[in-house]
């Protein structure tokens, strides 16, 4: 599938898709841009009067750009109805915080394959600034498969 | 390789993955993997890698799918090591 196709196939909508462009989907890894919008729903509460990006979202990007994107591309290269049977379960994540994103701010995640065996793909993750500083980092897998069609 | 020896280098590789630690005390063939030692489905996809770096063999699909308990885990290791 394009980029355009995988981004359509995302089973995320507003107010939690965190994916804009993806700029590179092959099989060993995928990336992608976000940008935060001042009025997103997160700001009113994190932190009072202080708006700054939650760790938590900040992880899901990562996981919808560099392993949700990428579990898309690997298992349903063919058809619109593979894609519509994919199914995704988040795993596990371990990820190190370096730099805060405030409201406004465009991000880069970076994404590179560890392994995909039995359904399971784990990803090393980067994401980077408009500045091109690291922000946050760290491993994120996910259990991605295609559900059985009903019989 | 003696049953008794892949028992033991098994239990080294679960014991970071299991959450039930107690379930490693009376470790043995009969142990499940996601009843007794509480290792989620993703994370015996991980004691699946370990196993094949360990004995240096290749696991498949369907190896996966029928490996519950150690006793599935042992049998699967000595079939394959058999095969290389």
């Amino acid at each position: 599938m394009n980029h355009e196709h995988i981004l359509s196939r995302l089973p995320y909508s507003q107010p939690f898709l965190f994916v804009d462009e993806l700029t590179e989907v092959n099989p060993e890894g995928a990336t992608g841009f976000y940008r935060f919008p001042e009025d997103a729903f997160f700001y009113k509460g994190h932190f009072k009067e202080n708006p700054v990006t939650p760790g938590v979202i900040l992880t899901e990007c990562m996981a919808q750009i560099g392993v949700v994107c990428l579990g898309l591309h690997l298992l349903t290269q063919q058809t619109t109805e593979e894609a519509a049977r994919f199914q995704i379960a988040l795993s596990s994540t371990e990820v190190d915080f370096f730099l805060p994103v405030y409201p406004g701010e465009k991000v880069k995640v970076v994404s590179k394959k560890e392994y995909f065996r039995f359904n399971k793909l784990k990803c090393s993750t980067e994401m980077y600034n408009a500045e091109g500083k690291l922000v946050c980092r760290g491993k994120i897998a996910g259990m991605v498969f295609l559900k059985d069609t009903e019989v | 390789m003696q049953d008794k020896e892949i028992l033991e280098r098994l239990k080294k590789i679960v014991t970071p993955y299991t959450q039930e630690k107690s379930g490693l005390e009376g470790f043995n063939q009969s142990t499940d993997f996601i009843k007794d030692l509480q290792i989620n489905s993703a994370n015996l996809v991980d004691v699946v890698l370990d196993v094949e770096d360990e004995f240096n063999i290749e696991i498949d699909n369907d190896s996966m799918d029928g490996m519950l308990k150690v006793e599935d885990a042992i049998n699967i290791i000595k079939s394959k090591r058999a095969e290389s």
